[in-house]
């Protein structure tokens, strides 16, 4: 062991025993008090408190980890628990959900939370021309019947067992109903904190509220700030100088700087971000999956962590499933990198040698380009000959992505298996970036969704991550942490969140001043 | 005098022109850029039928030729109109919040006055300090000092802004942290905070502006000392410093003007990088947001914010450089 870093250390016993002994306190408690000052990239001066057009990290951020609610929460070790709704059950076809609401909750302009505002903030998302990425979620829902002041029951076209976990998702924040107008324009939900100002592109002030139904557990700091620094050079100053106590996507190129620092603590988590190559299984030659195992041979995966992202990431087997998943695949035999058996394939497939095209742009992920060309040289001993074409960031998802046979991409990750797979991977789902269409593995998405048996589930959606593995039309070398760095001043649990970025971006609500 | 108020009702005239001319010109060139609004916005989850939908509900559809006389003709209406994204946010509302949308003047109003401000402070610190950094290097003149000023000046303007931002930040705001380096100022800021914090940009600023005004300070001085009524004025026995002050500053002032006023205007439209170094809220950040997004209302609005800008400096240096000169207020 050539090099001990403060994490592994924690974690030894060793340091347990020594650190116990000198009587420094393992754990600290979390108190309240304190201002928290954030340096958050993602902002824009566009942004508003309406979810349904949230996607960034500044306004999830605002909206679901500071202001509003959902019902269902994801806590930091991955489990789902109750926020707005205090427990649910299902019927065994998992076609009908019932939710008890929790009580006494009210509004930051004291209106009591119930069953009403549930309804009518989910509605919000399948209204006539309504835009909502969230629409998917809530489309399905045939009936929504409110059976008491806080009890709901929702019945769906088919069976879902991952519902409850799909009301966590960051547009489904529950406003109060008949002033939801009002609600988006001033900022009011059931959150920890009310708003104080907002200044769409430039920053957020919450302060907390005076008693909260997550008092004790949740909600330390007295106010928060965000502030937007989408220029990465400033939001890394900004922290170095003591200016914000936390900021979002870290410089790799300066990180070494940071560790440097004695104040400044790098927080990094795998979760499901993942950055992919997908081809189109549809066009020769990709419909050959033999070219498609020639190639998913023919990629160094381990070089493109390495140098790609500067080792803050994990190799991935072409499966969209992450470690931020129930049921991921961790111990799946890898692929390895191997030319020879890329040429065996590709000979299989009728090629002595292949040429192909492959599409690239920034605007896929950061290094897109420089990936494709490492990729171009793992291939070539394979006698596969990949000619980059670099296109413009600009345009590159409604020119390039889904229109081109090979070029690269990238996926922010589902919290749920079906999500991920009926999003890119469902025959005839418009984002089907490979044109997936493999009669076992679409019959198998079928059958997981309703499965309400965990150990059943978990055979299903292995197996679905094998049949990716070993024919399917995406390449997907990595995952992609999410890398912030912290004021040590600041208190957190470990480890924190790994769905979304700042502790499932609900850093106000978990995070504490030492 | 007449003379000099047809002169700015004709340049006034003239102006508008110019700024018809760049508002096509603007238009033209945001549409020829690949993607538009609604691709932009869309990004990856651009399905056709989105596209489609946005594009439909922000008229983005018309012929261009329609698109731009229908903008020009709320303009005449002193209506700058609605920016797409605004407009977009107000579909997914809703009918009824749409009224009080947000205006492309209500967005640029707060922002333009955070770039005057810091316009202002710059050229508060900048015109004073080259102005006289020019009279001392024509005083001594070929001496170390003229040398030591002309070189840091050049160094400076030769260096990129981002570079002598990161420079300040670094001596100014990490190895002595007297000055933050993020300038996030707000509304509701008291004067001198906002001072505190608009310093740092506004030296970056004064670095990159100096040089110009500074050279041509010198230049036309010494341009003049070469004059036989210099000379007369040396053999009378007066001090140096009283003859570049008094005898030629006063003839030297017109390029000096028109320099400064370049300079000016350099500050309200050229600042972009600036802004984005320091996080500061100006109008430079929000055109480029809009321009990432193809926000067309709003890139127009700012670009002729930066034309008028243009325009008026060049009028007021010209005015001012007519009232400096004798020979020209009282034209034969």
């Amino acid at each position: 062991m050539s090099q001990i870093s403060r994490r592994g250390l924690l974690r030894t016993g060793v340091a347990a025993a020594v650190l116990s002994a000198t009587g420094l306190p393992l754990h600290a408690e979390p108190k309240r008090g304190g201002r928290l000052v954030v340096g958050l990239s993602g902002a824009n001066t566009s942004d508003s408190f309406d979810a349904r057009t949230h996607s960034d990290i500044f306004m999830i951020t605002v909206g679901q980890g500071t202001v509003f609610d959902c019902l269902t929460e994801v806590a930091a070790d991955g489990s789902l628990v109750g926020e707005l709704a205090e427990s649910w059950e299902a019927s065994p076809d998992a076609k009908v959900w019932t939710f008890n609401l929790r009580k006494g909750v009210t509004f930051h302009n004291g209106k009591p939370f119930g069953a009403d505002d549930v309804i009518e903030s989910l509605r919000m998302h399948v209204e006539e021309g309504a835009k909502s990425a969230a629409k998917p979620i809530v489309a399905p829902i045939t009936e929504m019947k409110k059976l008491g002041d806080h009890q709901i029951r929702f019945t769906l076209e088919a069976g879902n067992a991952d519902f409850p976990y799909l009301l966590s998702d960051y547009h489904l924040l529950i406003y109060p109903a008949g002033q939801i107008e009002e609600a988006i324009a001033k900022g009011i939900g059931t959150g920890l904190y009310r708003t104080v100002s907002f200044d769409p592109g430039v920053r957020f002030v919450g302060k907390r509220v005076d008693s909260h139904y997550k008092d004790g557990k949740a909600g330390w700091f007295d106010e928060v700030e965000y502030i937007a620094i989408n220029d990465t050079n400033a939001r890394m100053n900004a922290l170095m100088t003591g200016q914000v106590d936390a900021v979002n996507r870290i410089d790799f190129k300066t990180e070494a700087l940071m560790k440097a620092n004695p104040q400044i603590e790098i927080l990094e988590v795998t979760g499901n971000r993942h950055f992919t190559f997908p081809m189109l299984t549809k066009v020769p030659p990709f419909d050959n999956v033999d070219v498609r195992k020639a190639l998913k041979y023919a990629i160094n995966r381990e070089e493109m962590v390495k140098k790609i992202l500067q080792g803050h990431g994990r190799v991935a087997y072409d499966s969209p499933i992450g470690p931020a998943n129930q049921y991921f695949y961790a111990d799946m035999p890898p692929i390895p990198y191997d030319p020879d058996k890329a040429k065996f394939h590709l000979k299989k497939a009728g090629y002595d040698k292949l040429d192909i095209d492959l599409h690239a742009s920034s605007a896929a992920f950061d290094g897109a380009v420089d990936a494709a060309q490492l990729y171009q040289a793992s291939a070539r001993p394979a006698g596969i000959n990949i000619n980059v074409v670099q296109e413009p960031a600009d345009g590159y998802w409604s020119n390039v992505w889904l229109k081109k046979p090979f070029c690269a991409a990238y996926w922010g990750g589902r919290p749920t298996e079906d999500w991920m797979f009926s999003t890119a991977y469902k025959a005839g789902a418009p984002w089907n970036d490979s044109q997936w269409d493999d009669p076992e593995f679409q019959e198998l998405l079928k059958k997981g969704r309703s499965e309400l048996d965990s150990e059943k589930r978990r055979a299903i959606y292995y197996r679905m991550q094998e049949i990716l593995r070993d024919r399917g039309g995406v390449i997907i070398p990595m995952y992609a942490n999410f890398v912030q760095a912290v004021n040590t001043k600041i208190g957190h649990e470990n480890p924190i969140g790994n769905v979304s970025e700042m502790d499932n971006a609900r850093l106000a609500e978990r995070w504490w001043m030492k | 005098m007449a003379s000099m108020g047809r002169m700015i009702a004709q340049r006034l005239l003239l102006g508008l022109l110019t700024l018809f001319v760049v508002s096509i010109l603007i238009f033209l060139a945001v549409n020829a850029l690949p993607g538009d609004f609604a691709q932009a916005i869309l990004g990856q989850s651009a399905t056709p039928e989105a596209v489609e939908a946005i594009r439909r509900g922000l008229g983005l559809d018309q012929p261009l030729v329609t698109r731009y006389f229908q903008w020009l003709w709320r303009l005449l209406h002193g209506d700058l109109g609605v920016s797409f994204a605004q407009a977009n946010f107000a579909a997914y509302v809703g009918s009824a919040s749409s009224a009080e949308a947000i205006t492309v003047a209500d967005q640029i109003a707060p922002r333009f006055r955070n770039t005057l401000f810091l316009a202002g402070v710059t050229a508060a610190i900048a015109v004073p300090l080259s102005v006289s950094l020019g009279i001392l290097a024509a005083l001594y003149r070929g001496s170390i000092f003229d040398r030591g000023v002309n070189i840091a000046a050049l160094t400076a303007i030769s260096s990129p802004e981002f570079f002598l931002a990161y420079i300040l930040i670094l001596f100014l705001g990490v190895l002595n942290p007297v000055l933050p380096s993020l300038s996030n100022i707000y509304e509701g800021m008291s004067f001198g905070e906002r001072l505190l914090k608009t310093l740092l940009p506004a030296l970056t600023l004064t670095l990159v502006v100096t040089a110009h005004m500074m050279r041509m300070t010198r230049a036309a001085i010494i341009n003049l000392l070469a004059s036989p009524y210099i000379e007369m004025a040396r053999l009378k026995g007066m001090s140096p410093l009283r003859v570049i002050v008094r005898h030629a500053l006063p003839n030297a002032l017109a390029p000096i003007i028109n320099v400064i006023a370049i300079n000016l205007a350099y500050l309200v439209t050229g600042v972009v990088v600036v802004e984005v170094v320091f996080v500061y809220p100006g109008i430079g950040q929000l055109f480029v947001d809009s321009v990432k997004i193809r926000d067309i209302p709003v890139v127009q609005a700012c670009c002729l914010v930066f034309a008028a800008a243009y325009i008026l400096m060049n009028l007021l240096a010209d005015i001012l450089s007519i009232l400096s000169n004798p020979r020209l207020r009282h034209p034969k």
